[in-house]
This record gives C-alpha cells, structure tokens and sequence, in this order.
C-alpha cells in the first residue's frame, strides 16, 4: 500500500515537472505575413510598431518564450516612446492638431497581454504539435499520480472516523519545508497567471483541442486556470470523500461544491460561448464577482438579446434577494462551503492546511477591520463606475472610474484573492480570502450575524474544552471558548464547514438551522450545575 | 484587599478564578508547578498523536492572564500553615493568603507493582508524562511494544496514542470485559471487538504482577500474574485509575480521607481553606454520585459554585443530573441519568437495548419496570441533546415518552442516518406496545423544564 502510495506521489511530481517544464520549450517566431495579418487584425497603424515587430519576431532564430516575450513588448515599448515624444513635442510646440493625431499611434494594454496575444499564434514545437500526449504527461499523470497516492488511504488510514494522525508531525502540513515549496510554487503559479500570461502560452496549447471541443475556441490561460481549477478539485474532492467518509455532511457538501464548480463556473460558461452567449457563472454573485457591474460586462450584456438581459436581471437579483434570503433560511454556509468556487478549492484543495488559521484575537480584530473595509471598497468602486457608465462622466467627487476598477481588480482582484489568498495556504491556511478579503462573505456575515435560524448549537456541558474544533477551524474563529461556556456559536464568519462537529471527540457541536428565540444563549446556559444556581447566577 | 491563593490551575482552579475575577476585584494567585498557563489536559493525547500542538491546548491566550489581574506562579506547595495562613513552597519561600482553594486534581495510582518505578514506566495524566512517552516511545522502532495496565478511559486513550504511531500495544484489563464495571455488557463487548479492531492485543482478565527492568534499569518486559507470561515491551503505561494529589496537605490539619473532605459548600474543616475538583471529596455522597468526582465537567461546576460563595453569594454545590461522555477510539459515548452495568442494577430496574446490525452503534435505557420511569441512557456512536435528556429527567418522564420523543433528542450532524424508527420498532415488539415516533419540534426543544 505505501509503495502504490509512493509510486503516486512519484508519478504526480514527474506529471508537475513536465507541466513546469512545458514553459521552457518551443520556439516562437512569425513569418512575415502572419505578422502583416496580425498587424492589420488588431488595427495598429504605427509604421515603427511594424517595423520593430518584424525585427523582432520575424527570425529563423529559436526564441524560447523569455526571448520572445521581451523582443516583442521592447517593441511596442520603442513605438509608445517614440509617440510619446512626438505628443511631448507638439505639446511643447503647442501645436494641438499635430499632437491629437499622434495618439492613434499608440498601443494601450499591459506589455504581456500583448506579448501573450502575438505569443498565442507563435508558438512552435512538441508540445503544441502533440496536445494529447502532452496532456497525458502533464494533467494525465498528475491526476494518476495524485489518486494513487490518495486512494490507498482507505485502506491506510483504517477504521473510518477522525483521521488526523501525524498532522502537525508531518512537514507539509506543519508549515515545514515542503509546505514552503508548495507556497512558493502556488505564489509564481499565481504571479505568472495573473501578470505574466505569455510565459504560461505553452499550457494554453496542450488545453487548445479541449477548448476547441467545449467552446469552439483555443485555450486562453483563463481556461487553463478554470480546468486545472476543476481537476485540482475533483482529485482533491476524492481525498475528502476517504479521509470523512463516516460524515455524511462532508460527503454531500464536497459532493455540491464540485458540482457547483464544474458545472457552473466551468461547463456553463463554456457552452454559453460557444452558443455565442456571453458566458456566465450563475452562481457567481457580486461583490464577489467585482466586475458584474462593469461598464464592458453591463453594455456586453445590454447587447446580448434576452439572454444577457436575463443574466442582469439574475445577477442582481443573486445578490439582493437569493442570498440574503438563503443565509437567513441556511446561514451563509449554503453559499461559502457549498456552492463557492473560492470556498470549493478552500474545501478540497485546501483541506490538509485548514489548522494554520490564526486563533488569536488579534487576528479576529484584523479579520473585522479589514473584510469590511474591502465590502466598502468594492461598493464604493461599484457606486463610482455606475454613476460614470449612466452619467458618461470619468469621475464621480474626484474618484476615477478607470482607476478606481484597476486598482480593486489589481490589489484585491489578484493579489489578495488569487496571490495571497490561495498561494498562502500551506501557511496561513485555506480561507485567508474568504476570512480577510472576501466582500460577499462580509455581507453573508452581516446577514448571518443579525438576521439568520443558523447556529452550531453547544450541547450543554458535555464539553471537555479539548480545542480539536479551534484547531481545526478553517475561519479562524475560537469555537472551544463558546463551547466550553455552553454558548452556541453565532459568528459572521463561519462557513459552516462543519468539520468543528466532525473533529468533537465528545459530540458537543452540531451545525443547525432553527428558530431565532434561543439562537443566541450566553446566559442561558446548562453547564450542568442545577438549574436553581444557574438562576442566581443569571439573576446577578 | 482580600488575597485567594488557588493551588492547582487545572479547570477547577482555573474556573474559580475566572470567575472571582468576574464578580469582584480580589486579589487573585494561582499556583502550578506542572505549566505555568492553564492548558487542557483532555488534550494532550492529541499531541502525541500529531492532531495539535501544545499551544493549542491552551483556552486563554497567555495575555489573558496579566489581563483578567490573575497572577500566577510557578512552584510546589510544600506545606500549608492553616494557624498563619501561609503557604511554603519547596524552593523556601512562602505566599500568604486570605483564602485559599486547594484544586491540586488528581495523580496516577500504582498499586506497589514491583518495578512500578523504573524508566520507561508512566502514567498519561500530566504533561511531563507526554514528554516522558515522547522520550520513550517516539515510533516503532526505538518501542517495539508497549503495555498498557488498567482498562478504563485513560487506558484507551493511551492505547490510540500509541497506535497512531503504529506501536504494537498489549493491553492489560483486570476485568472480564473492558470497563464492564461501568457498562452493561452489550456495550462493553462492543468495546472489546473494536479495540480488537484496532490490532491491540487485548488481554482480559490480566493483571499486572511485575515489571522487569534490563541492566541500565530500563523497562524489558512485564509479567502476568494469571499465566505468567512474560511480555516484552519498552514501555509500560499505567492507567489504573487516579485518585486525589494531597501529600502536602497530610500535615496542615486539614481533614482529609482519600481527598480533601468537604461539605457541600465545598469548605473544610478549616475556616477560609476550600477545596474543589478532583481532589476534593464530599463527606456525604451527592445522589449516586461517587464522595470524589474525577469529572472535567464537576471540576468546572464547582469551581463555579465555590466562587460564588467567595464572592459573599454562599451557594452550595448542587451538580444537576449525571451525564458525561468519552471515546472510545472511533466511538463515541454519551451517557445522561444514571446506566448502571448489569451488577449494580437497583431493585426494579431494567434496560431497553438496541444495537446495530452492522455499525458500532447501541444505545441502552434503564428504566423502572413497574413505574416506567425513564433513569438513563447510554449512547454509542449516536450524539444525544444534552438538554432534552435533562429536561426529561426533571420532569420524570416515561421509557415510552423517551422514545416516543426520540427525534427531539437526537444530535448527530445533518444528514446521518437516523435509527429511532429501528429503535422504537425493537421496543415495540419487545413490550407489545404500539407507540408511535413523533417528528423533532424544535417547541418542544426549547420549552424549559
């Protein structure tokens, strides 16, 4: 059993190293006319822009990716200067015709979007010439590897029940060095991904036939992140079905949050494109979905017939009427540990790492301070861009609507939700986003907390104040010290995971929804001292 | 102002001055020799067994204390001068007080086994014996086996211990079948196959004659006084049970029998000198409770009573009715009102029983057979309502109205199998009657006794 395990752990880092390795190899380079096509596709009429990009991206030289990469945003950077002088000039010269006409010349975008664009049709070489076998050494041996080395573990792990053996003994889940490694990888994963697209060009190629067969269209790295998304979570899926089979709560919410993800955000959306359908998450609700209001998502939509008129309605509606609505009925659980993408890789994913939440009040101060502030920050982007789009203005009380978008989707889009939020795991544990960061989880918060039937009840004073539910806390939050007062547990944070329940050697905490007399009891407490005691001490 | 010198920070001592500090501004010290913050002793086995780490243990972060005006100091109570009220530690210095709390909890017993000393030899109460254990058996190779003496709570805990770390274990149980003083024998035997399950050499009917020590005065091998068998082994757990850490009150004029004796307002003979936890035990037994209740959940009772009487509220010490919990490996159990094993069942009394075909699951209700009151119950792998099952208690209700209103109790996480239709069926048949389940009211839930 051990040796099938290690037989897998080996397949799977092989499958990774190929998977990292792919960046490395190809050529790429363009022939005169496939630069000409490209040049008059996107519309680009600097006479410089052509020029440096046929001498940098029209060779017989093998340019690896790096190369190519840096060739071509040197040379939209050479024609932007090159218009940025001239604008400069006129502007010196006070010669405003000459220097409005120079903007026509110049290229917006980031430099490795644009590198990723051109990159996409240079690409050359094995990988892009074989997809499925390379998707067989990469992804193939990745999911064979990883179920190898998980699917002993029925056998391994014996009895079904608690299986936390070793945890805080073993360097990957103790914030040892393994733990560090997989930190770093997750964290450039994230940086490539979200800043770097082009050097990630060669996994787009090895997705490109499956794309092609789901959407009609080649792989972008969106596609890439959402299906390594949905396969991470499958894989990881089956670990969590082995390691809490006796809990029937785990297994039927692991069960809902792979389907929400590969339904949902995967399948849905890609079907919808290829019906020439905007694609859309349904599940997705702003705040969360930062960009809903948009002006590009808000004219896209207003432009796509009933369905786009159907998918505004709808998401306006998710977010003021169906989610307030089912947080009161179910807490905030039904949307953050049952349905959330961030929450369903936090769940599976995320799993081994759920200890390393911080329990100190510090923390919990942190927690309120700063997941508010991002629900106020988000809202505040949202007010501004509205008034913009509806007032065609670019700024409202002195808040540009461009830059106020980019640097929401800059610092939180990317940074906290993507960076920090997932590539912090093996450290700061699974839900530093849906804690810290989340704005949809605040509102669900606000909701839970004030106007919600959820409650995990405490079973009177059966409590032995062991501290496995703080431990195992994914949100941070300090079960043990309502349990061992006999309080039930009503805190906006909690994702009702469940797993506080599970790890209960004594059967004190049970996830309920119920009438709201009663939900919060501090004083009402049954410790087990006699009732008459209990009503002096309340008296006081 | 008044100074309350607590001896012991255990959840006893902890819990009396939690709530002292609550209710007034005395002067607080608390006294510990084994760790200077309070932690959960329920926890260390989680340790050992890689699930936490110490700090985690811990309920109050270490600010709390300097916070809450609670000082705490780390020495040994040599001796108590009840004349002067002044307490000598073992390193010479002394602490006065104005009342003092004695919650020094409870020690390991031995029974004068020869070799009960040697290294490699420990009990699994304190902390130093979770560095002991972590000394001696690390892993497999350095303990190829371990022998466990005393077959209750601590016992299996010690054994799943060490069977995380795939350490062979022996298990030595005085009795005929695991805890079977306390079970009834349904349940005891369930217990049995599971630790078997488990591949723990389970010995019954086995005691302990001697441990044997190798040259260098380590543990070699134990035997057994039944067969005389010789086990070898490189650690030997001792889990007979506990019973109440007084040495350094023997000399104070304090009574004591096995623990400190009090009365129900937890006092002792001495004025201004009380104890609570497990080291205290009553003069007159409390219900059928035991005179000395080695109980997390009566340690944090009484430190909530006494602390009221401290505090010039004089309550006395009124623990409702019995419950409590533990696991057992991978089950879990529950017990409300009183299940006696089949030896000490009272006059009158008789049990309900239901086990699963399949699962380590069982429950069994004692009841009275003429007045069909309901008295307790045991659960095993099903999580019950705390509070249901006292409400029921209090208002005396029937084995029928019990089962008939078994949905109500029921607390296992949503979505499991629910056996109370299988239940009820099983009592049907066996008493001829017709009741029928009624759905869970979360009305009935909530109304008080």
């Amino acid at each position: 059993m051990k040796a099938i395990k290690y037989t897998g752990l080996l397949l799977f880092l092989i499958g990774l190293a190929i998977f990292t390795g792919t960046i490395f190899t190809g050529s790429f380079s363009l022939t005169q006319t496939e630069l000409d096509n490209y040049i008059q596709e996107k519309g680009y009429k600097s006479e410089i822009l052509k020029t440096e990009l046929k001498n940098a991206v029209v060779t017989n030289k093998s340019l690896n990716i790096f190369e190519f990469s840096s060739r071509v945003r040197g040379a939209f950077e050479t024609s932007n200067n090159f218009y940025d002088a001239l604008i400069a000039k006129y502007d010196a010269e006070k010669n405003w015709d000459k220097k409005g006409e120079q903007y026509q010349y110049k290229v917006y975008g980031k430099p490795h979007t644009l590198s990723y664009n051109l990159a996409k049709k240079a690409g050359k070489g094995y990988v892009r010439d074989n997809a499925g076998l390379m998707w067989f050494l990469t992804f193939g041996l990745g999911i064979i590897g990883a179920l190898l080395f998980i699917l002993p573990n029925v056998i391994l792990l014996g009895k079904p029940g608690i299986k936390n053996n070793g945890i805080y003994l073993n360097s990957a889940t103790n914030r040892g060095a393994i733990a560090w490694l997989v930190l770093v990888y997750l964290v450039t994963f994230y940086l490539v991904l979200y800043f770097m697209a082009d050097y990630a060009v060669n996994w787009t190629y090895i997705l490109d036939p499956i794309s092609k067969a789901l959407n009609g269209g080649e792989a972008s790295q969106w596609f890439v992140y959402g299906f390594l998304y949905c396969v991470i979570m499958l894989t990881m899926g089956v670990r969590m079905y082995i390691k809490y089979r006796h809990n029937k709560y785990q297994i039927v919410r692991t069960t809902s949050v792979l389907f929400f993800q590969i339904v949902f955000a995967f399948l849905i959306p890609e079907i919808m494109t290829s019906l020439n359908m905007p694609g859309y998450d349904f599940k997705n609700a702003f705040p969360l979905d930062y960009d809903f209001f948009f002006d590009w998502n808000i004219e896209n939509l207003t432009n796509s017939g009933g369905i786009g008129i159907f998918i505004l309605v709808w998401g306006i509606l998710l977010t003021l009427v169906i989610v307030p609505v089912m947080v009161y009925f179910f807490g905030k659980r039904w949307y953050c540990s049952w349905v959330c993408g961030c929450g369903g890789l936090a769940e599976t994913l995320g799993d081994p790492y759920r200890q390393h939440s911080n329990k100190s009040l510090n923390a919990w101060k942190l927690e309120r301070w700063l997941i508010h502030s991002v629900l106020v920050f988000s809202l505040v982007m949202t007010i501004v861009t509205l008034y913009c789009y509806f007032s065609g203005t670019e700024s409202l009380i002195g808040i540009k609507s461009q830059w106020i978008k980019d640097t929401y989707s800059f610092l939180i889009g990317a940074w906290f939700a993507g960076v920090i939020g997932t590539g912090f795991y093996p450290i700061f544990g699974n839900r530093v986003w849906c804690r810290f960061g989340c704005p949809l989880a605040a509102y669900l918060g606000l909701v839970q907390r004030f106007k919600s039937r959820f409650r995990i009840t405490t079973n009177g004073g059966q409590c032995i104040s062991c501290g496995n539910c703080s431990t195992y806390c994914e949100q941070g939050i300090d079960v043990r010290s309502y349990a061992q007062k006999g309080e039930n547990i009503v805190r906006a944070s909690c994702v009702g995971c469940g797993i506080c329940s599970a790890v209960c050697p004594r059967g004190v905490l049970k996830l309920e929804n119920g009438p709201e007399t009663g939900r919060i009891n501090p004083t009402d407490v049954l410790l087990g001292n006699d009732v008459d005691l209990m009503q002096l001490v309340n008296k006081k | 102002m008044e100074h309350i010198v607590i001896i012991g920070n255990g959840i006893s001592g902890v819990t009396a001055a939690r709530h002292i500090r609550k209710n007034s501004d005395k002067q607080i010290t608390i006294i510990s020799k084994e760790n200077k913050y309070f932690f959960s002793r329920t926890a260390l086995m989680y340790i050992y067994m890689g699930h936490m780490k110490f700090e985690h243990t811990q309920p109050y972060e270490n600010w709390f204390w300097e916070k809450n005006n609670i000082s705490l100091k780390e020495a040994f109570v040599a001796n108590i001068n009840t004349e002067k009220k002044v307490l000598d530690f073992s390193n010479g210095e002394h602490l006065s007080y104005d009342k003092l709390i004695i919650a020094s909890g409870s020690k390991p017993n031995k029974f004068g086994w020869p070799g009960q000393d040697l290294e490699g030899v420990m009990g699994m109460y304190h902390k130093q014996d979770l560095e002991n254990l972590e000394k001696y058996a690390p892993n497999k190779e350095a303990c190829k086996r371990a022998v466990i003496v005393g077959g209750g709570l601590i016992g299996i805990e010690l054994a799943e211990m060490l069977r995380s770390r795939d350490i062979p274990v022996t298990f030595l149980v005085r009795e005929s079948s695991f805890w079977n003083g306390v079970l009834p024998a349904q349940e005891s035997e369930m217990i049995n196959e599971h630790i078997k399950d488990h591949h723990i050499d389970l010995r019954l009917g086995a005691n302990l004659k001697e441990i044997k020590a190798d040259e260098n005065g380590k543990v070699k091998s134990i035997i057994i006084e039944e067969t005389g068998e010789e086990i070898f082994c490189n650690v030997v757990g001792l889990t007979a049970g506990v019973s109440p850490n007084i040495n350094f009150v023997k000399e104070s004029g304090i009574a004591t029998n096995r623990g400190v004796l009090v009365n129900r307002f937890l006092e002792t003979n001495v004025k201004d000198v009380y104890a609570i936890g497990d080291c205290a035990e009553q003069h007159d037994a409390i219900g059928q409770r035991r005179n000395i209740e080695a109980v997390w959940y009566t340690g944090r009772m009484m430190g909530e009573t006494l602390a009221q009487t401290i505090c010039g509220n004089k309550t006395a010490y009124k623990p409702g009715h019995w419950f409590n919990s533990a696991k057992f490996l991978d089950i879990e159990y529950q017990t409300y009102g009183w299940v006696f094993s089949e030896r000490g069942l009272k006059e009158g009394e008789t049990y309900f029983q239901w086990r699963h075909p399949k699962d380590y699951k069982c429950i069994t209700i004692s009841f009275h057979k003429e007045s069909r009151q309901f008295i307790g119950i045991n659960t095993f792998g099903i999580r019950m309502r705390h509070e249901i099952f006292d409400k029921w208690l209090t208002e005396n209700q029937s084995i029928e109205y019990v089962l008939e209103h078994l949905a109500d109790a029921n607390f296992d996480p949503e979505f499991y199998k629910l056996h109370e239709g299988e239940i009820m069926e099983k009592f049907n048949q066996e008493n001829g009657t017709n009741i029928k389940l009624q759905k869970k009211s979360w009305k009935r839930i909530f109304s008080k006794a």
